[in-house]
């Protein structure tokens, strides 16, 4: 029976390895402790690595012991969602520290990612200097808070100045209604045939882009809504809904956008940014408050006649009804993980990283809409580019996401029914029915409302 | 578990018949830690994602730290999804095109010709279907899409002919993507052949050149019976890679036009992570590991009728 004896020694040798593997990451000793800081990265979008770099600098300096590990993640919006809330399922990769989108808050403090921090930012000092309308982004469904927001955005039309002149529109150029944005935009089709004179995204490939800066702008000014507040509701079959696929079909089909090709494929922002508008091959397109980060020096399409060739105007209601036009924002906030073993030490970080220094920074080389009173009123930020002033002015008109959890699936339907009729395989009214139909499979009658 | 050497047994026959089983079982231990780390890491995933796909799993919200027992529901929604239908549809249609009639006709073919035509030519196309299969997955999937893309390669090619290419993703994405598969997966299929081909007695086609027999008649009575277990193992093992086909789909078109190209896999993908809808996305993973059984089973009862 000796060789059964060393086999089973060595089995358990090997079972204990691979339970030792399993169990490697001890708690470390207090003495030097770390905190985690996880936020999203890219070749474009590097403005908050910049703050972090400079808050980890400032942080350390003044916290002896306390290393900051910096842990961006390098992905698009979708993925980098993805990746946050995979990262959350486990305490030995959950951050201490993260980047949030605004319109997730809810449903990741619903699945208990997200510290509450009301006692922490009630002793904070310098929470009064936000703005009280941004404070609510970092609200629960219970009320309490939960998030601090960075900065905000707008959406807007930007348009290319001597497109427009060459059309023959007078400028500065604000439409009011849509009928004059066709109006104007066949008319530089017609001055030159090679134009793209107005683009609105439509379709699955540019995601969130195609709701946030398209199809939201043309729903909510027909007077119709995604979600009723009031009644905690979804609204279905409403006109609205309707006559703003007709609108995208009207300018898919008369070919006053790009083609559905480009229209799907999920670069096509680049281009819009990167070579149509610069090189006056577009005349209009509609995007967000954050524009010009991509034309300023430093940015990835560096452009700089921007500030002289591009114009800025509010998106139109559909006849011009009050209030005579419509925005949408968005916007990012930080948060401390639930899962964090020191929540002080990451609330600490937090107001590190929003401290007035570098708040500053994120709004002026992100084109963000600042959240603290006191980075609005300082002269760098209002000298940060020319549009400043009138792409904040939206907040007034803009509306946010509903921030349920079941928005990512509503949105994704909202992007199927825009497809369909750009590509021509639904009519608006068969989409739009499909979109109702899916909705309420979706949420459940229930939920539902007629409008 | 059989013992087919003689020495083994002569010792076995000096022993009660409980040491001889006791011994048996002994004898399967050294193997036990290989089947504990096959079932760590090959069949608790699989275990997990079928236990999953009963579960209202997801990315975030409630269901997030309480997932709930839903039962069938999730099987129940792929009836009335719009998406499924036709996503379980184009995984049929994507294997049995660019697999089974795509890789496994076209590698038998070039293998053929191969054992036919000169070592250098054999050794020059060998080289250049290889190449394709040797590039990570990844790899190929951005040079299959920089190729059949608006301004990509063979529009350029044919803008040299005079001729206006379409926007062959956005036109015929299915088309694509098969051709794609085809191309990076038939160098394996050739190997595959290749091997099979060579350990075909010659003096038996010979034989059958005398008697008359022409090449065709050679091909369909001669070598086809004879390499038939390669022929079902070769099938098995691509139709298996080919509904795993992700990378390659997802680069070239995301699975659209309005889910033109969407794949199983695709659609797993979407539902778990974009949507965060973990339940929902792994029940269609399931229903991709049964369709694979059900392949898998076909090929199984080719390779036993190719052994008796």
């Amino acid at each position: 029976m000796r060789r059964p004896v060393r086999i089973g020694a060595a089995l358990l040798g090997v079972v204990g390895l691979l339970a030792s593997a399993a169990c490697s990451t001890q708690p470390q000793a207090v003495s030097k402790q770390t905190i985690k800081i996880v936020y999203q990265k890219t070749d474009s979008f590097t403005a908050l690595d910049k703050v972090f770099q400079d808050a980890k600098q400032e942080f350390e300096a003044a916290n002896a012991g306390v290393t900051v590990d910096l842990e961006p993640i390098q992905a698009n919006d979708d993925d980098y969602g993805t990746k946050l809330a995979l990262s959350q399922r486990s305490p030995d990769t959950a951050p201490d520290v993260f980047y949030e989108d605004t319109f997730k808050v809810r449903s990741d403090v619903d699945a208990g990612y997200l510290f509450k921090l009301d006692s922490q930012l009630a002793a904070w000092d310098e929470w009064s200097k936000f703005n009280e309308g941004a404070k609510a982004a970092g609200r629960g469904d219970d009320g309490s808070l939960y998030a601090v927001p960075l900065g905000t955005d707008t959406r807007a039309i930007w348009y290319n100045k001597t497109v427009l002149q060459k059309a023959g529109i007078p400028l500065p150029w604000q439409p009011k209604t849509w009928d004059d944005i066709l109006a104007a935009a066949r008319k530089m089709k017609a001055a030159d045939p090679g134009v793209i004179p107005f683009s609105m995204y439509a379709g699955k490939g540019t995601g969130e882009g195609t709701v946030m800066q398209s199809f939201y702008e043309l729903l909510y000014g027909t007077g119709s809504s995604l979600y009723s507040e009031s009644d905690k509701k979804w609204v279905v079959g409403s006109k609205g809904f309707t006559d703003s696929l007709q609108f995208l079909k009207t300018l898919y089909d008369e070919k006053l956008s790009v083609t559905p090709a480009d229209a799907l494929d999920s670069n096509v922002w680049k281009k819009v940014f990167g070579q149509w508008l610069p090189q006056g091959k577009m005349g209009a397109t509609v995007e967000g408050s954050y524009a010009p980060s991509f034309w300023q020096k430093g940015g990835s399409y560096e452009w700089a006649g921007y500030a002289q060739d591009m114009g800025v105007a509010k998106f139109p209601t559909q006849f011009g009804q009050d209030p005579g036009g419509v925005s949408m924002s968005g916007g990012w906030t930080l948060a401390v993980g639930a899962k964090t073993k020191s929540p002080d030490l990451a609330f600490k970080f937090l107001t590190t990283a929003v401290n007035k220094k570098n708040a500053l920074a994120f709004d002026v080389n992100n084109s963000q809409i600042a959240v603290r009173t006191d980075v609005a009123s300082d002269p760098g930020y209002q000298a940060a580019n020319p549009f400043v002033k009138d792409v904040s002015n939206l907040v007034g008109v803009t509306h946010y996401r509903p921030a349920t959890a079941d928005y990512p699936k509503i949105s994704l339907a909202v992007q199927q029914a825009t497809e369909a009729v750009i590509t021509g395989k639904q009519s608006p009214a068969e989409a739009a029915a499909e979109y109702d139909a899916s909705v309420k499979k979706l949420v459940g009658d229930t939920k539902v409302m007629q409008k | 578990m059989a013992v087919p050497d003689s020495f083994g047994r002569g010792l076995l026959r000096r022993r009660s018949p409980i040491q001889r089983s006791l011994r048996r079982r002994l004898r399967l231990l050294p193997v036990v830690p290989s089947i504990l780390l096959l079932a760590l890491f090959m069949l608790a995933p699989v275990a997990w994602s079928f236990y999953a796909s009963f579960t209202n799993a997801a990315l975030s919200g409630k269901a997030a730290v309480n997932p709930q027992w839903v039962g069938l529901d999730n099987y129940a929604r792929m009836l009335t999804d719009s998406v499924f239908p036709l996503s379980a549809w184009l995984t049929v249609v994507f294997v049995v095109v660019s697999a089974i009639l795509g890789q496994n006709a076209l590698g038998l073919g070039i293998a053929l010709l191969m054992t036919r035509s000169g070592g250098a030519t054999a050794s020059l196309v060998g080289t250049a279907v290889v190449a394709s299969w040797i590039l990570p997955e990844i790899v190929a999937a951005f040079a299959a899409y920089a190729y059949f893309s608006q301004d990509g390669t063979l529009n350029q090619l044919l803008g040299m002919l005079g001729v206006q290419g379409a926007n062959w993703l956005y036109a015929f994405p299915m088309a694509a993507i098969v051709l794609a598969n085809v191309w990076r997966g038939t160098a394996f299929s050739m190997l595959v052949y290749r091997a099979a081909l060579s350990q075909v007695p010659r003096d038996i086609s010979e034989a059958a050149l005398m008697d008359g027999a022409g090449g065709w008649q050679r091909l369909a009575f001669i070598t086809l019976p004879i390499i038939r277990g390669s022929i079902a193992t070769n099938l098995m093992l691509i139709t298996l890679q080919t509904l795993a086909v992700f990378t390659l789909i997802w680069v070239m078109t995301a699975g659209g036009p309005s889910n033109a190209s969407t794949t199983l896999p695709v659609l797993a993908y979407q539902e778990a992570f974009k949507l965060g809808d973990i339940g929902y996305g792994t029940a269609i993973a399931s229903v991709l590991i049964l369709i694979g059984m059900v392949f898998g089973a076909v090929y199984v009862r080719l390779i036993r009728g190719a052994k008796s």
